[in-house]
């Protein structure tokens, strides 16, 4: 129950933010993260995010999972340059 | 970070020559489900041996808390809405699922906020969100509280189980009833509380801590720390997941939980009742407290399903294939226990992933490595 996950954020409406994650976008709650602004990556459980990421920190988690999916040298675009469908 | 390979390449290294088994516990159950849907759990040597800990939240639901949530459908028609888990967990008679099935609403939500929305919309009914989790969860729901009262939505309540890591932990020390070697501690419950609520482990029991991430590269690395720690005869709590955890937590989720939740005696499966261990809401919450909001509920007597060791595979004492049910009447379509039910809980874990390839699970129990 646990899970969470690094998303970026796409804007931020008070409490409310649009973030992003491998092409999907969701709403999701940033009031435990009040100086999170658009670009920023943040790690969220049930619909809210619990944490601020730098993009490098980010990065690290997004290339465990390319290891895991056998692609360890990323030819997936790196998800700061990749575009939302 | 280092990758999965080196990190099994340094396990290798700091096991030759091991004359005892090393018996960590995954405390999380998203540990849990991670060392087994990576594949990690198998390449590990015999000799390191993996316990899963009391960490799965709705495994160490009691069973009475499904009675109540079952009662306050079907007694106060009560819409229910719950993270998907809970719905297929057995209560003394029914589950809800099976009283979904004989018209009791249920809803599954995947936010406290969206169980909130459902009140406001449906103002003629009594909605009530049920409350399972630990400290990474249990924020978010102290804000979705703040909020019903800020808007004053008085048919919104919450059904409050919410449960603690470190008093569980020392629980399982105190009783003694299983050798732990090291603990893989939760990464996220480390987010919200900081890594320096497990230092009392290493501190009072002189047991390695190590604070993990979730992928299976973070996991090796948290294994390999612990052997390391080991070998080197340290006791002393790291942090594996330095990319989000720190030995201070997060000020505004800790305030949250400060402003909503006291900390209250409650019951675990397998464990009983360990003080201090649970949240529930502060007194000037208690209009969204649907504990107090409907005394009266007529409940069975709690009833834990015969034969079933949940509560042993909770506390490491047992693995799942050493359960009489495991695998013959109890299994993921037709769970017995808790830990069959939860996709984080060991028994479904090992009933997925464990007796799929010849000598996987062999390997998994380690029989010949003595200790």
């Amino acid at each position: 129950m646990c899970l969470a996950i690094p998303a970026r954020i796409v804007e931020v409406d008070g409490a409310v933010a649009l973030v992003e994650l491998d092409g999907i976008r969701r709403k999701i709650n940033v009031a435990m993260v009040p100086d999170a602004v658009a670009g920023d990556y943040v790690l969220v459980h049930a619909g809210f995010a619990i944490e601020k990421w730098t993009a490098a920190q980010a990065e690290e988690t997004y290339a465990l999972l390319r290891e895991m999916q056998g692609n360890p040298d990323g030819v997936t675009p790196a998800p700061e340059t990749r575009r939302g469908a | 970070m280092i990758p999965v390979r080196e990190a099994l390449e340094q396990i290798r290294a700091a096991t030759v020559g091991l004359t005892e088994r090393a018996q960590f516990m995954e405390v999380c159950g998203t540990h849990t489900a991670a060392f087994f849907r990576s594949g990690l759990r198998g390449l590990l040597p015999l000799n390191v041996r993996l316990l899963s800990g009391p960490g799965c939240p709705v495994c160490v639901t009691p069973v009475g808390f499904v009675d109540q949530a079952v009662a306050l459908a079907q007694q106060k028609q009560a819409i229910i809405t719950t993270f998907g888990d809970m719905l297929r967990v057995p209560g003394s008679d029914v589950s809800l699922e099976q009283a979904r099935a004989t018209g009791a609403a249920v809803r599954m939500v995947y936010s406290p906020e969206d169980a909130l929305a459902l009140a406001e919309k449906t103002p003629a009914r009594e909605v009530v969100f049920l409350g399972v989790g630990f400290e990474t969860t249990a924020p978010g729901v102290a804000w979705t509280i703040k909020e019903a009262r800020r808007k004053n939505v008085r048919n919104f309540s919450v059904l409050c189980a919410h449960k603690t890591m470190p008093q569980a932990m020392r629980a399982l020390l105190v009783a003694g009833d299983v050798r732990i070697h090291g603990f893989i501690c939760p990464g996220h419950v480390s987010v919200i509380t900081g890594a320096g609520l497990f230092s009392f482990i290493p501190k009072e029991y002189k047991i390695p801590c190590v604070v993990s991430g979730f992928e299976a590269g973070d996991l090796a690395a948290a294994v390999a720390m612990l052997l390391r720690q080991r070998n080197e005869g340290r006791a002393e709590l790291e942090i594996q997941y330095r990319r989000c955890v720190y030995m201070e937590g997060s000020a505004p989720a800790l305030a949250l939980l400060d402003e909503v939740f006291e900390p209250a005696d409650v019951a675990w499966r397998g464990l009983g009742v360990i003080p201090g261990s649970g949240l529930a809401l502060r007194a000037e919450f208690a209009a969204w407290d649907a504990e107090r909001k409907f005394p009266g509920l007529t409940l069975p007597a709690p009833r834990e399903p015969a034969g079933c060791r949940c509560g042993d595979v909770l506390r490491g004492v047992c693995l799942p294939p050493d359960c009489p049910l495991f695998r013959r009447r109890c299994s993921p379509t037709t769970p017995v226990g808790s830990c069959m039910v939860s996709s984080e809980g060991a028994c479904a874990a090992w009933f997925k992933y464990g007796g799929t390839m010849d000598g996987v699970e062999d390997n998994m129990r380690n029989p010949s490595a003595g200790g």
